[in-house]
């Protein structure tokens, strides 16, 4: 036989048995060709390009499941910075008048992204690490009615980079920013659609953070991979590994898991005519047993995630993650490391529910995993400064440590820390974590910028 | 001579007599021909596995799924087609 019987068998089993999957297709569409300073024709110029471009995409996704009996879970679009593309016609509009048009224009995508059947759509978005455009600060100050008037769409805003570093005026408005949104929103849940980023690659699949970047083409194909639980059985099966041994039967699996992503992804680009972008390595977990990334690290032998030890273990996967995974596709991108967000990973819930994992441990995690503060749960009373604080943190260990960060904090009104919360869907539940009750205030309201970082003077 | 189009099939579930007959049928009356094949019993539990070339089926691969679930169902077992491709792709560099 051209294959053994166990190498069929093995990959039956990850994906029936260790839900590997494809967690999502995004499929980036550059709306530079959409700019009109008519809004109206702005807006039927998107519609039509997005309908044309992405028409293939769902029948292309459930033909290539069937094919190769691998679910593929979601399907997105992502698109170019949306502040770029409605600057022109905002500029010929009053303030609120602006406003307005934004909450139209978010609710058209809405619906198209509907009618597609596209579970998320990602763009809402600006970079605005170096200063604001006028069409940005609309956008950020549309977020709040946005957000709680769609249900589909995705915000993301870059304040800062290594090589421009914080824009800390955008860090203080987000504090907010956030803070009005979870208030318009039921359950703070419009917050779990926004996220704040640094350094964010322009090819990410994932949500909140996808848009399609300046440098990409008309259109690509970014994939995101889904496959705790085919790590976690490698290590459970395995018994006591020394450490170099559990990284190297991590990197057998990351290598098979990314597999799948590439083929997926290149048979996507070619079913829909466009072309892969990236593939992301990160190992995605979802809200169910056996599909999360804090059992990954409990396997590895951390009692409960946040207990001493869990940033080194988290530091092993994901190194090793990254070099089983770059081996398996000609097109890293996006992220590249391991989520851990604390609603749509059941291990990561019971740690804080535990009170194993606190904010502070968690924000220590980051600094060597990807995204960041993920779909974090804070008390609804955390004062807007305190959230521009949290944010600042994590802005800053992607600054100087030159990497992806993110932060997804979604302030639940009325919730104490302990409470748990149901976001539903895909975005999980979660338990509100205890945020200190010091106050950054006075930092905060400075404003002004955090100045590049040393080492992103290269030349 | 067109070129070989290979799929995977893999049975699964508590031996009965004529499981490969049954499966065989299915696959001769679509035109698909098998490559190669091998069967495993531990402890009554069957596990079939064919290679298969659909370059001369008469139906779509959907279709083919759809004829040998259907057949599955009555046999009691699990039936599952997968293109080549992604056995390609996880094990082999």
């Amino acid at each position: 036989m051209i294959y053994s019987k166990e190498e069929i068998l093995e990959t039956i089993r990850m994906i029936s048995l260790e839900n590997l999957d494809i967690r999502t297709v995004t499929l980036g569409i550059s709306l530079l060709d959409c700019i009109d300073p008519d809004p109206s024709q702005m807006t039927l110029k998107v519609r039509e390009k997005i309908q044309r471009t992405a028409g293939l995409l769902v029948p292309s996704a459930r033909h290539l499941e069937r094919k190769y009996g691998i679910p593929i879970v979601n399907l997105r679009i992502s698109l170019t910075p949306l502040s770029a593309i409605m600057a022109a016609p905002l500029a010929r509009m009053g303030r609120e008048e602006a406003l307005s048009f934004c909450v139209r224009f978010a609710d058209q995508l809405d619906q198209i992204s509907q009618e597609m059947e596209i579970d998320l759509m990602g763009g809402y978005s600006a970079l605005v690490h170096a200063g604001l455009t006028q069409a940005d600060e609309i956008l950020i100050h549309s977020l709040p009615a946005v957000l709680s008037s769609t249900s589909r769409l995705c915000a993301s805003l870059q304040v800062a980079t290594t090589a421009s570093g914080i824009n800390m005026d955008a860090v203080r408005i987000m504090g907010e920013i956030i803070k009005e949104t979870s208030e318009r929103t039921s359950m703070g849940s419009g917050c779990a659609r926004l996220v704040v980023l640094c350094n964010a690659p322009e090819n990410i699949p994932f949500m909140a953070g996808a848009f399609h970047g300046f440098g990409n083409p008309e259109t690509a194909i970014n994939i995101g991979i889904s496959g705790p639980g085919v790590v976690k059985s490698a290590l459970e099966s395995k018994g006591d590994l020394a450490l170099h041994e559990l990284a190297e039967e991590i990197k057998k699996r990351a290598f098979k898991i990314t597999r799948m992503g590439e083929l997926i992804g290149k048979e996507m680009a070619e079913a829909i005519g466009s072309r892969l972008g990236a593939v992301d390595l990160s190992l995605a977990p979802t809200f169910k047993v056996g599909d999360s990334v804090a059992e990954i690290l409990e396997a590895m032998g951390i009692e409960r995630v946040g207990a001493p030890g869990s940033t080194a273990a988290l530091a092993l996967l994901t190194n090793a993650v990254k070099m089983g995974g770059a081996m398996a596709t000609s097109a890293v991108g996006g992220y590249s490391g391991a989520f851990i967000p604390v609603s749509e990973d059941l291990g990561m819930v019971a740690a804080a529910s535990s009170g194993a994992l606190s904010l502070e441990k968690l924000e220590a995690m980051t600094s060597v995993c990807s995204v960041g503060l993920d779909m974090v749960a804070i008390p609804g009373d955390t004062p807007a400064e305190t959230i521009s604080g949290l944010i600042a943190d994590e802005m800053a260990i992607g600054v100087m440590n030159n990497k992806a960060t993110g932060a997804r904090l979604i302030p639940v009104p009325g919730a104490k820390a302990g409470e748990r919360v149901e976001f539903g869907g895909l975005f999980g539940s979660a338990v509100v974590m205890s945020v200190s009750s010091f106050s950054p205030q006075k930092f905060i309201r400075r404003g002004g910028t955090f100045p590049p970082a040393i080492h992103s003077i290269r030349n | 001579m067109s070129e070989k189009e290979l799929a995977i099939i893999t049975v699964m579930g508590k031996d009965r007599p004529g499981l490969v007959a049954g499966i065989s049928r299915v696959l001769a009356e679509h035109g698909v021909n098998i490559e190669d094949i091998s069967q495993t019993i531990l402890q009554d539990m069957f596990s079939m596995i064919l290679i298969v070339d659909l370059s001369a089926s008469t139906v779509s691969f959907e279709a083919l799924q759809e004829a040998l679930a259907r057949e599955g169902n009555a046999l009691g077992v699990k039936v599952l087609m997968q293109h080549k491709k992604i056995f390609d792709f996880m094990h082999r560099i």
